[in-house]
């Protein structure tokens, strides 16, 4: 297999030690694997996120991402940028979209972008793409199964799209309300995805489990609790911010709810990682608040 | 309330659909509603608003501007794209509750002391600072934004999930002091300056 | 008539061989059925089965043929015999598909099935070749009433076909309402908004057609006659009087407008400045493009329109239905008004934007700026600014829009001439003048209407078909619709029209017995002069003759046999279908004796719903009483009493009739069949008592093609209630 080159976008949470360094050095692990080089857009910012609308306008937020289709381009020419994060992913393609389509907009960004130098033409950007849409339509699921050498046998998994990953572009081909790739990815590491998974797509809250956090646990709830149902031993998912959400929250929710909820939630970068062989401190395993033990047994075996 | 709300209901007088299509962020879209409401039934905290978005588009083509600007809805919104995945018209939903919710905290008009409008001040503070996010800072301003004695509350009772970010390596105390940022980070502030001088400057002028 | 020779084809194919004994169905046929020649079959539908029967014909002089094997609504292809008549036993679908496959099954299987045999053999003795009466001939001239969209479509249509069109038009110019209108809704793209009418260009059309003459002020005198022998007399305002033969006739009569001012709360006929659609339509033809003003002069700056004003409506003196046209017409006006510059505002209760581009025009309108509200007008306040009061149902708010013009989204009224239910002694002169047909036809001068002055058709089976053959009623007359769907009925009953043309010159029926040369006739010398079969007649084919003796209408007639069900002195017959073809089925079956457990129920199945749903039944396997002996008729209406009584005496236990549903939603294909069935059956229970039994053993149902489990589930019922009330006495 070739080696596949891209231009990388980690964002902001995927830093050392911010809130997905667990995701972070699972890839790093994950893409050593699958013979994947990713370069880092050097000095990108942040996208603005979905929340940025609070505090920056249109035009300010589209600059931001504006920015880093710009020095892609001027460090890695077209080369696709790769995006790990949902959030990162739809900001920089919807600026992209809406500097191709409005021309109002467009004037505003280059002349935000003028002053340090830089400029975006429509149509001549390079494409940003998530990390699970590369994987899927480049390297491919059956690929993936193919190299499996530790196959994740015994453990259910529920496959958590949550929403940024799956709308408003989500991967081609896959329909909003169910969405299989994930439980592909799934079961080409050799586990089991939980079928009908009933909360596959639903909302962890976002942002809003910073601001508004007792709506944001009960929504958590449901989708552990759909986990739960579906007889999951871990949850998976490809969202920084879901895994953070679904995660972390589960001491308040139980004091909330009277649940016993403990169950992990990890990224498919950590089952390929380590369906792939990797140890369990490459594959960040070391990084869960909640202990993926059964992942733990098959990395050490 | 501010000279620019005074300025608008002038320029706009009774003719709020106009003002939305003019100065809210994809609220051109907004007469193409037809009201089916299938927004409403699928957003996460659907029963939470006020005003569902179906709702919001009526109003405003009901010229109720007040009780549009000033509603806590659109704050509600958790950008998960549901609605804009499911309306059959293909109006770009979510934009445009952020547009609104943007333009009337521009207009002074949003809600005092709503949680969601706070946290993204401070998360939009953080980047125009850094050019990065410092989750951190943001997370311990949030436990302040309400004031110091419900700010060392809240930290106590976050205190838990606190050390276990750390304790995982996904949060790093010496973040507060310095921590993840651009190298440029001057440039990304006259880059930002730049692009709301543009956006005020046309809202003023003409509208969006 | 030439002696009959039976000939009876058992098929053994399909599983029947393994389910019932064979032999001994071809020796009921021989010994009971008294076929001359009885044989069996592996394979009775291939090649070789047909040329055997075919042989027989040919060589042996069969001339009644009795196909035992498949449904008569299988295999019609294969077993169509050129000069024979033509019986079926059903073994298959009403037979081994509804039994189970058990030895304890197996004798009241063969029972049934050598029943079903006896029943083939006896109808086809009482069967006869039928022929066309010869009563016209081919005339390639259609007569269009109404010169409107809907006439000119029909007249344009017809005239492509080759077909002679006089059009008849009570005004003096060709357009009708949609002449008056200053755009149209387009039938596609409806994002591009509104389009030119094209009225212009169809008139030159019409004008112009060499197969076309244009009647203006000109009315019907007189219509008589039937399809294809129609004589109709049209007369100009001045009173000459022209006489046509024409072979069919298009009622494309359209509709009148609702008169505003019976709707004062909204401002009706208080204010100018309060108009109808077609007002405003004016209005906006008058401005062509520029400022729209108003009847004062002023010009328009802000239109309101209010949807369903008078329709959808309980109130008295409203209409209750929905014009269907109105949400897209008020859309496309809302546009002008948005294109001369002025503000409009429409609003709805529901918004229905019917046909494929509907949609689309209602985003062209949201696009153009075009405010909608859900909202309920209360009332509109007149002045120079009126103020419509309303209740926003979406933001559950009392409101008040502004407006200097009011637009209000009236109903249509069909122009489908004179009830016929109105019609009395006293007014039946007057009526007559009234009428647009002028029809001397015994049931009335004019189309009989369903409801709300819409002519009688069954929009969705058979939307072209009226209640007079040979008569087709296009566009708004039929049932309220905008242009685009009015110029596809209009095209429709174009092709209706020549159709019955041509099945007229052949003596073929219409719609739904299509093809079938048989019509009734009577025997005078047994007829009272009664007048039910004229009376009853859903299709008003029967007319009187100068000796008060019926006079039948051979391409009036739909072939129903409702009359056939009516004659209480049972003299009117088809060649093929008569009292005693099913008189003498019933009579053939073998009845058990009152001790033997095996009760008999005799089922009186429609053929176009009943019929298939029990075929259907089979099919899917569902097993229902074996003690069933189910008969196709036409229709439940050609059901005569005689039958039931019959029934009863030679000892059946119990009867069931399954027709098609009835009233204003009906189904029946024959229209009011099932209705006079419903009602004949009604009376039934003098009958019963007299012979002292049971009213619950003669039931009459309603079914529809889906009811493929209920049917089976009423046999059943059926078997288990003469379980529990006991066997017919009358067994002989």
């Amino acid at each position: 297999m070739a080696k596949k080159e891209y231009s990388f976008y980690p964002g902001c949470s995927s830093q050392k030690h911010a809130s997905a360094d667990n995701f972070l050095r699972s890839s790093n692990a994950m893409c050593d694997a699958l013979d994947i080089k990713l370069t880092e857009i050097d000095d990108w910012n942040c996208c603005g996120a979905s929340i940025g609308y609070a505090g920056g306008g249109e035009i300010p937020r589209l600059s931001l991402s504006a920015r880093n289709l710009a020095l892609s381009k001027q460090q890695q020419g077209d080369k696709d940028i790769i995006a790990p994060c949902a959030a990162c992913w739809i900001a920089t393609r919807e600026a992209e979209d809406r500097v191709n389509e409005n021309a109002h907009v467009r004037e505003g960004i280059n002349a935000a972008l003028a002053e340090i130098g830089l400029k975006v033409e429509p149509h001549q950007m390079p494409k940003t793409r998530h990390m699970v849409e590369m994987l899927v339509e480049d390297i491919g699921l059956d690929t993936i199964a193919k190299g499996v050498s530790k196959p994740l046998e015994g453990i259910t998994i529920a496959g958590y799209v949550g929403c940024q990953t799956n709308r408003p572009f989500g991967i081609a081909g896959e329909s909003f309300e169910n969405p299989v790739y994930l439980d592909n990815m799934i079961e080409a590491c050799g586990a089991k995805a939980v079928n009908r998974y009933d909360k596959k797509v639903a909302c962890c809250s976002g942002a809003l489990m910073f601001s508004e956090p007792a709506k944001g646990h009960a929504l958590v709830k449901e989708i552990i609790e759909a986990a739960y149902d579906g007889g999951a031993d871990m949850i998976v998912t490809p969202c920084q911010l879901c895994q953070m959400n679904v995660e972390s929250y589960q001491s308040n929710i139980n004091k909330t709810f009277g649940t016993k909820f403990n169950i992990p939630v990890v990224y498919y970068s950590q089952l390929i990682a380590v369906a792939y062989g990797k140890s369990a401190k490459d594959a960040a395993l070391d990084g869960q608040i909640i202990r993926a033990t059964k992942l733990e047994e098959i990395a050490n075996k | 309330m501010s000279n620019m709300n005074q300025a608008m209901i002038e320029k706009y007088r009774s003719n709020f659909l106009k003002e939305v299509e003019a100065n809210v962020e994809e609220g051109n879209w907004v007469k193409m509603c037809m009201q089916c409401g299938v927004c409403s039934g699928s957003c996460p905290l659907g029963p939470y608003w006020d005003h569902p978005p179906q709702e919001l588009f009526m109003m405003i083509r009901a010229g109720k501007r007040e009780e549009v600007l000033t509603s806590t809805s659109m704050w509600m919104c958790t950008s998960c794209y549901n609605c804009i995945a499911r309306c059959p018209r293909g109006l770009p939903i979510t934009h445009i509750m952020h547009g609104l919710a943007s333009y009337a905290k521009r207009l002074g008009l949003a809600p005092a002391n709503q949680p969601t409008l706070k946290f993204g001040d401070l998360f939009w503070k953080s980047i125009v600072e850094n050019g990065r996010v410092n989750e951190l800072k943001i997370g311990v301003g949030l436990y302040f934004m309400n004031g110091f004695g419900q700010g060392i509350k809240n930290a106590m009772a976050g205190r838990e999930l606190g050390m276990a970010m750390m304790k995982s390596k996904r949060m790093n105390a010496m973040e507060y002091f310095g921590g993840h940022k651009c190298k440029d980070r001057s440039g990304i502030a006259k880059m930002l300056k730049k692009a709301e001088e543009f956006e005020a400057e046309h809202i003023a002028k003409y509208g969006k | 008539m030439a002696d009959i020779k039976i000939g009876a084809y058992v098929c053994k194919g399909c599983g029947i061989e393994e389910r019932l004994d064979v032999k001994q169905l071809v020796s009921t046929a021989k010994r009971d059925g008294k076929a001359a020649i009885a044989k069996d079959h592996e394979f009775l539908c291939n090649a070789d089965g047909v040329a055997m029967i075919q042989n027989d014909i040919s060589n042996e002089g069969v001339n009644h043929v009795v196909v035992i094997g498949c449904s008569r609504r299988a295999k019609t292809e294969a077993f169509n015999f050129e000069g024979v008549t033509l019986s079926r036993a059903n073994l298959r679908e009403g037979v081994i598909w509804v039994r189970p496959d058990t030895d304890e099954a197996r004798e009241t299987t063969q029972e049934m099935a050598d029943d079903y045999v006896r029943m083939a053999c006896a109808e086809s003795k009482y069967m006869n070749m039928p022929a066309s009466s010869g009563q016209q001939g081919l005339v390639k001239h259609i007569l269009v009433v109404g010169g409107g969209v809907s006439g000119m479509t029909s007249a344009l249509e017809a005239a492509k076909a080759g077909y002679a069109v006089d059009i008849v038009e009570k005004s003096g110019h060709l357009g009708g309402i949609a002449a008056e209108l200053h755009k149209r809704v387009p039938a596609k793209n409806g994002l591009g908004g509104p389009v030119d009418t094209g009225v212009a260009e169809m008139i030159k059309a019409v004008e112009s057609n060499p197969h076309i003459t244009v009647n203006l002020n000109t009315t019907i005198a007189k219509t008589s006659g039937a399809p294809g022998r129609f004589s109709v007399d049209i007369a100009t305002e001045s009173g000459a009087v022209k006489n046509l033969t024409i072979g069919s006739i298009i009622q494309a009569t359209g509709f009148s407008t609702y008169d505003i001012s019976k709707l004062p709360d909204l401002g009706g006929g208080k204010s100018a400045n309060v108009v109808d659609q077609l007002g405003f339509e004016k209005m906006a033809k008058a401005a062509n493009g520029g400022a729209i003003k108003r009847a004062d002069g002023k010009e328009v700056k802000n239109v309101v329109f209010v949807q369903c004003a008078g329709q959808r409506s309980d109130k008295e003196g409203e209409l209750p239905y929905c014009s269907g046209h109105c949400c897209t017409t008020s859309i496309k006006q809302a546009m002008y008004a948005k294109a001369a510059g002025a503000d409009a505002t429409i609003l709805f209760d529901d918004l229905r934007t019917p046909g494929a581009t509907g949609e689309d025009f209602y985003r062209a309108g949201q696009n153009a700026g075009v405010t909608f509200s859900k909202g309920k007008v209360n009332s509109v306040e007149t002045g120079d600014t009126l103020k419509v009061k309303f209740n926003d149902m979406l933001l559950k708010d009392e409101a008040i829009a502004e407006a200097d013009l009011v637009v209000l989204a009236t109903g249509m009224i069909p122009n489908g001439g004179v009830d016929l239910n109105a019609i009395t002694e006293a007014n039946e002169k007057e009526m007559r003048e009234q009428s647009i047909l002028k029809l001397d036809y015994r049931q009335g001068p004019d189309m009989p209407q369903l409801k709300h002055g819409f002519t009688d058709s069954h929009f969705i089976c058979f939307p072209y078909e009226t209640r007079r053959t040979g008569i087709y009623s296009a566009g708004p007359v039929r049932r309220p619709m905008d242009m685009a769907q009015t110029m596809e009925d209009a095209t429709g009953a174009a092709l209706k029209a020549i159709q019955a043309c041509e099945n007229a010159a052949q003596g073929r029926a219409a719609h739904p017995r299509s093809g079938d040369l048989s019509f009734p006739s009577f025997r005078k010398e047994g007829c009272t002069q009664c007048k039910r079969c004229t009376v009853e007649c859903p299709f008003g084919a029967i007319d009187e003759d100068e000796q008060r003796y019926p006079k039948y209408n051979e391409a009036r007639c739909r072939r129903c046999g409702t009359c056939m069900g009516a004659c209480p002195v049972r003299v009117i017959s088809f060649e093929n279908y008569s009292v005693e073809t099913i008189g003498q089925q019933l009579k053939a079956v073998d009845i058990p004796d009152e001790f033997s457990e095996k009760p008999r129920i005799l089922v009186l199945a429609c053929e176009n719903d009943a019929y298939p749903a029990l075929d259907m039944a089979g099919m899917t396997k569902q097993a229902y009483s074996a003690f069933a002996r189910i008969i196709p008729v036409r229709c439940l209406g050609s059901v005569n009493t005689i039958w039931i009584t019959d029934a009863l005496n030679s000892g059946y236990d119990g009867v069931i009739l399954m027709g098609c549903q009835k009233g204003d939603n009906y189904q029946c294909h024959f229209v009011r069949g099932s209705e006079m069935a419903h009602y004949r059956m009604s009376k039934i229970d003098d009958t019963l008592t007299q012979l002292n039994l049971e009213k619950e053993r003669v039931q009459t149902f309603e079914v529809s093609i889906a009811d493929i489990h209920r049917l089976p589930a009423i046999i059943n019922d059926m078997e288990a209630l003469i379980t529990k009330i006991g066997m017919s006495p009358f067994k002989f």
